[in-house]
Formats: structure tokens, sequence, C-alpha cells
């Protein structure tokens, strides 16, 4: 409550706005670009264009909530920074905000994901931050949130927890939208910019959700179908049904008697058996659909924007190529704006094994 | 309103000058975790705790998460708690603790009646806040089940208010910010959250979360009405310490307890 009303005010607050657009501008490289992709487009028989989120400082979407977040933390008088990550790339993040702002930060980390991204683990000692692993139930992203809850219930008068994406208590799924929505705000400028029209098909890969809903949030007022995907190990809004867990109600993948279902899939950050709440409204009212992949499906898709554009994306985003790969005839003549919240650079280790090139 | 078998204990037990010790055991850890429970009540408690077992048991530390993973891998459900319990007929009140999804699963009255049939008299769950949860005090009101609330450090006054005219059995004050677990000495904000919340309401209060001993216990018992030891016991359950483990260390906690505060008589 002490948030809600923290947060109401310095985003009413024009000195606050001030400081992150500034921060967004001449730190974080905001705006991203928008990217036509002509060889990837003749290869799917419809026009993709990328919001290229991967381009931002610490490589993804998440930057954009983070620096939103550690500037509200510091304006609370709070001078530590906890957080739950999943690949990393939220940690990393945090930890680059709390090393900008000059404050502490303790990221909760999968013990499972700490060993598939440890690159990201690095990065995040690097950048100052002490990264504990949680060691309960799946010991991944579900788990790291759990953690991460622990501890700020006990250190709330000094710490801020800062939440990766638009799920939990009040006023998080609210407060990390806003935080994201310049995402969607940018490229619909871009897209009446460059294409003269709004795209037919807006999708984002989804495992909290907070890209998705940051790209969302431009186009809800459009006539543009917005198309969250999913991993098939993970689909909550795809197979979840309602539930309470992390202080928010939201799809949720769950067995008979209520207790969470572990989700699995080849992305660590989209391994969460739960979604935001502001997915499930969207789905329910039928305004966004949501659709799953496979995790070959998806080893498939990130090979193939690589080959065909020059650009490695997270294993996140390579969930909405596989969706566009397997939608080819559907999507035929379409403009499809897909965000691609994150670069692949944290990703090459895991898929060099798969991929045995 | 008539109260429930729950608070009326817990208010004798405050009228004669004595406190109330609730411990916790985790339903369904172990085959025989009903002598866990027997023990307990051998061993002077006034009313016990079950905790049914939740994937993501947030407001627990270590000990407890342990012994919630044991019992959900063993196939342990809600509803083989309740059926383990039919027919137990405790001589003391019973609360059932767990998490809100549990209830929101099964659908709000349906888990109520699943406890009064169990015998199980209260209900704790720590993750609905109070001002969502009118739906379920409703269905708990209802069908009978005292709904246990709780008061933080972090409490503001209103609140406490708030808290003290809608729980029912008793307040669950917070020992301190943080999760379940023993902790070296008791922590300043339990007496002082206990002293506060009593300010606030007639229904009894109980401190729990980092009570490691007995001594801490009599500490917190200066304000509250009495104390919840749940790490504690849980740790020489997980331990395979067994049964008569339990009931000698609920025993020494009784004994603590009744002699720091002897009662009226």
């Amino acid at each position: 409550m002490q948030l809600e009303q923290a947060f109401t005010e310095a985003w009413a607050d024009a000195s606050f706005r001030a400081e992150l657009d500034g921060l967004l501008k001449d730190y974080a490289g905001r705006p991203s670009p928008l990217t036509d992709c002509p060889r990837l487009s003749e290869e799917f028989g419809f026009t993709v264009v990328l919001k290229r989120e991967d381009l931002n400082h610490t490589g993804s979407h998440k930057i954009n909530n983070v620096l939103g977040q550690a500037l509200l933390a510091k304006r609370m008088g709070k001078t530590r920074l906890v957080a739950e990550t999943g690949a990393g790339q939220h940690g990393v993040a945090t930890a680059t905000a709390a090393a900008l702002l000059g404050m502490e930060c303790l990221v909760y980390m999968g013990e499972v994901d700490m060993k598939r991204q440890e690159l990201n683990v690095f990065r995040m000692k690097l950048l100052g931050a002490e990264v504990t692993p949680a060691l309960s139930g799946s010991r991944t992203l579900k788990d790291a949130v759990n953690e991460a809850m622990r501890d700020w219930v006990a250190t709330v008068e000094e710490s801020h927890y800062c939440l990766g994406s638009v799920m939990g208590p009040h006023p998080y799924p609210y407060m990390v939208r806003e935080f994201h929505r310049v995402i969607g705000s940018e490229a619909r400028e871009q897209m009446l910019e460059r294409h003269g029209r709004d795209p037919d098909v807006v999708t984002a890969c989804v495992g909290g959700g907070s890209n998705a809903a940051g790209i969302f949030s431009g186009f809800v007022d459009t006539d543009a179908e917005l198309i969250g995907i999913e991993p098939a190990g993970g689909a909550a809004v795809g197979n979840g049904v309602p539930g309470v867990v992390h202080g928010m109600l939201s799809y949720l993948k769950q067995d008979e008697h209520g207790q969470v279902l572990e989700a699995e899939s080849i992305s660590a950050g989209l391994d969460y058996p739960g979604v935001g709440p502001e997915h499930s409204h969207l789905a329910a009212i039928g305004r966004a659909r949501y659709e799953s992949v496979t995790d070959a499906e998806v080893i498939d898709a990130f090979q193939i924007l690589p080959r065909t554009e020059g650009i490695i994306p997270a294993l996140e985003c390579a969930h909405a190529l596989a969706w566009m790969s397997r939608e080819r005839a559907s999507l035929a003549g379409k403009i499809v704006l897909m965000n691609l919240s994150g670069r692949g650079d944290k990703d090459v280790t895991q898929m060099m094994d798969i991929l045995e090139l | 309103m008539t109260l429930g078998r729950l608070e009326t204990t817990l208010r004798a037990v405050r009228d004669s000058g004595r406190k109330s010790l609730v411990p916790y055991v985790t339903g369904g850890l172990g085959d025989d975790w009903l002598a866990s429970v027997a023990a307990v009540i051998d061993g002077g408690a006034n009313a016990c705790e079950i905790g049914i077992p939740f994937s993501d048991p947030v407001m627990d530390g270590p000990i407890i998460q342990q012994a919630n993973d044991l019992a959900l891998e063993s196939g342990v459900t809600p509803h083989t708690i309740a059926e383990d319990l039919r027919g137990f007929e405790s001589p003391i009140p019973l609360a059932a603790m767990t998490y809100y999804n549990i209830a929101y699963r099964m659908g709000h009255e349906r888990f109520a009646q699943l406890l009064v049939d169990a015998g199980i008299s209260g209900a704790i769950l720590p993750d609905i806040p109070m001002d969502e949860s009118a739906e379920w005090m409703t269905a708990a009101e209802k069908i009978g089940v005292e709904n246990i609330l709780f008061a933080a450090p972090t409490s503001p006054d209103d609140r406490l208010t708030k808290t003290g005219e809608l729980a029912r059995g008793f307040v669950y004050a917070v020992g301190l910010l943080g999760v379940t677990g023993e902790r070296a000495s008791l922590a300043a904000s339990a007496i002082e959250i206990a002293s506060r919340a009593k300010a606030h309401t007639d229904v009894p209060v109980l401190v729990g979360v980092g009570i490691g001993s007995p001594e801490q216990a009599v500490e917190a018992c200066a304000q509250a009405d009495g104390v919840i030891i749940g790490s504690t016991v849980v740790r020489r359950l997980v331990e395979g310490q067994g049964a008569d483990a339990v009931r000698d260390l609920i025993a020494t906690y009784r004994a603590a307890l009744d002699e720091a505060f002897p009662g009226n008589d």
C-alpha cells in the first residue's frame, strides 16, 4: 500500500518522469529501433517487423521497468533492491540499476537456472550483486519469486522488491506495465512513420508477460490482433485455470487440489506456471489470444533469425518466431509486428549443447 | 454471535490467568502423523495448528517448506488430511494453516465444510489480505469456521482495529518481519506487536513466528495471551525424532509457561 501510493505520486510527478526518461534515453539507449526484415519476410511469406528491445542496454526490455522501479525505490528511501530472475535478464538489469544508483542488490535465482544461465550469474556478480540460489520446489523462476518475497517481508524497511514482470500483488502488474508502455508507444509511432499504418498482428512471448504487456499497450485501441506466445510446458492461459499465487488472481498451471505445477520450458525466462493478471483479462474478454509452441519448434525457430537477418534472438523470443513460422499460411500477406524483447547471447552456451553445429 | 470452540478455549485459558500453547504440526507428514498431534495434546497444548501442505508456502521458512515438500511428495491432499482426522476426535480445538489457493480452488464453502467435517475449528490463510477476503470470510462465518487474522509489526493502528473486529479464534501476531523459523533471541517487535494488537481487540492474541525456546515463549507472554510454535516442532519431526520427542518438547514449554503464569487459583 505504501508502494502503491509512492508509485501513483511519482508517476504523476513531472520531475520523476523527466529523470526516468533521461535515463531511458542516455543510459539505456531508447528509443529502440524498429527493424524491417526483408529476407525473413520473404521466407515466411508475410511482412515481419521487429521492435528491437534486444538493443537496449543489458540486452532486453527488462531495463525499462528496472530503471523505473529503482528510481522509485530511491525516492522511497530504500537502500536495497531484491529481485527474482529466471533467465537472468531481469537480474542483470536490476544489478545494473543498483550499481548505477548506488544501491545494494540481492538476486534470487533457481538453482536449475543458475546452471543453465551461468553467464548471467557471472554478469550479476560483476555488477556487484549477490546471487542466491533458490533451492526449494522446482528450483526455477517460481521458487525464486517465493524466496524474493520471503526476503522482502523480512527486510521491507530498507528493501524494495524489484519484481520483474506484470505479476504479483497490486500495484506490480499495473506499475510494471506502465514502465514498459514505452515499448508500445514508440512502436506505434514508428509503425505509422515507416509503414503508414498499424500492424495486422502484434505478437510477443509470454512468461509472466511483461514484454507482451508493454507492446500490447500501444495497440489495444487499434484493430491489430494481439497474440501472446507461451511455452507448451508452461502455458498458463492455454492450460491453466484461475488460481491465486504470488499475490495475484490469474490463470495458473495447477493440479485439482490447487498445488501449483512446475512449468517445463527450454527457456528459463518463460519457465513460470502463472501469467500476469492483465493477460488473463485480455484473454477472457477476447482482446488478445494466447497460443503455445513446443521446445522443438523453438529450437528450429531460434536458428532462422540469425541466418536470415543476422540477429540472434533470446530463446524467449524464439517462441514468437516459432509461432510465426508455424502460421505462415494464415499470416500470408499481413504485417506482423513482433517484440524482439531480448538478445540471444545468454543462450548460446545452452544452444551449443543442443545444436552441435 | 456465538463463539467458536477455538476462541472459547483460548478465552478460558486467558480468564484463568494462564497462557495458551499452540503447536503446529504438518498434516500428512509421515503415515503416523496423527501420533504427532496426539503427542502435542499429551504434552499440554491448548490447541493445535494442522498445516495443509501447499506447493508455494511463502510465509514459511526452510523447515516447514521441507515438511511441506515431503508431505506433498507422499501424495498428501486436503482430502487425505481431512479423512485421517475424521474419527480422531481431538480433545483440543484444531486450526488449519494453509494458503489461499487451496481454498480458492476447492471453493470457499466446500473448503470450510471440509474443515468442519474433519473436526477443525479455525483456519489461517496468510496470503489473502483482509481487504480481499470478504468472500472467504462470509463462507467461513456461514459454515462455522473461525477465521484467524494476522497482526504484523508493520500494521498501522486503524488496520489493527479492523483485524480485531473481524478476527475469530485468535489474532495471530507476527513476532517479526520474516518467515517462520526459530531465532536465537526473541525480537523486540514480538512484544510490541502483541501489546499493540491487544490494545485493539478482546480476541485472544497469540504470538507466532520466531519463537524457538520456552524462555522466548515466556518472554512473549508478558504481553501475549499465548504462543504458536511451529518450526521447533516440525524440525524434530523432519529429523525423525518421533512423537516422544515432540511430547517432551511441548511439555517443556507447558511447564515454563505454567511456572511463569500459574493462574488465578
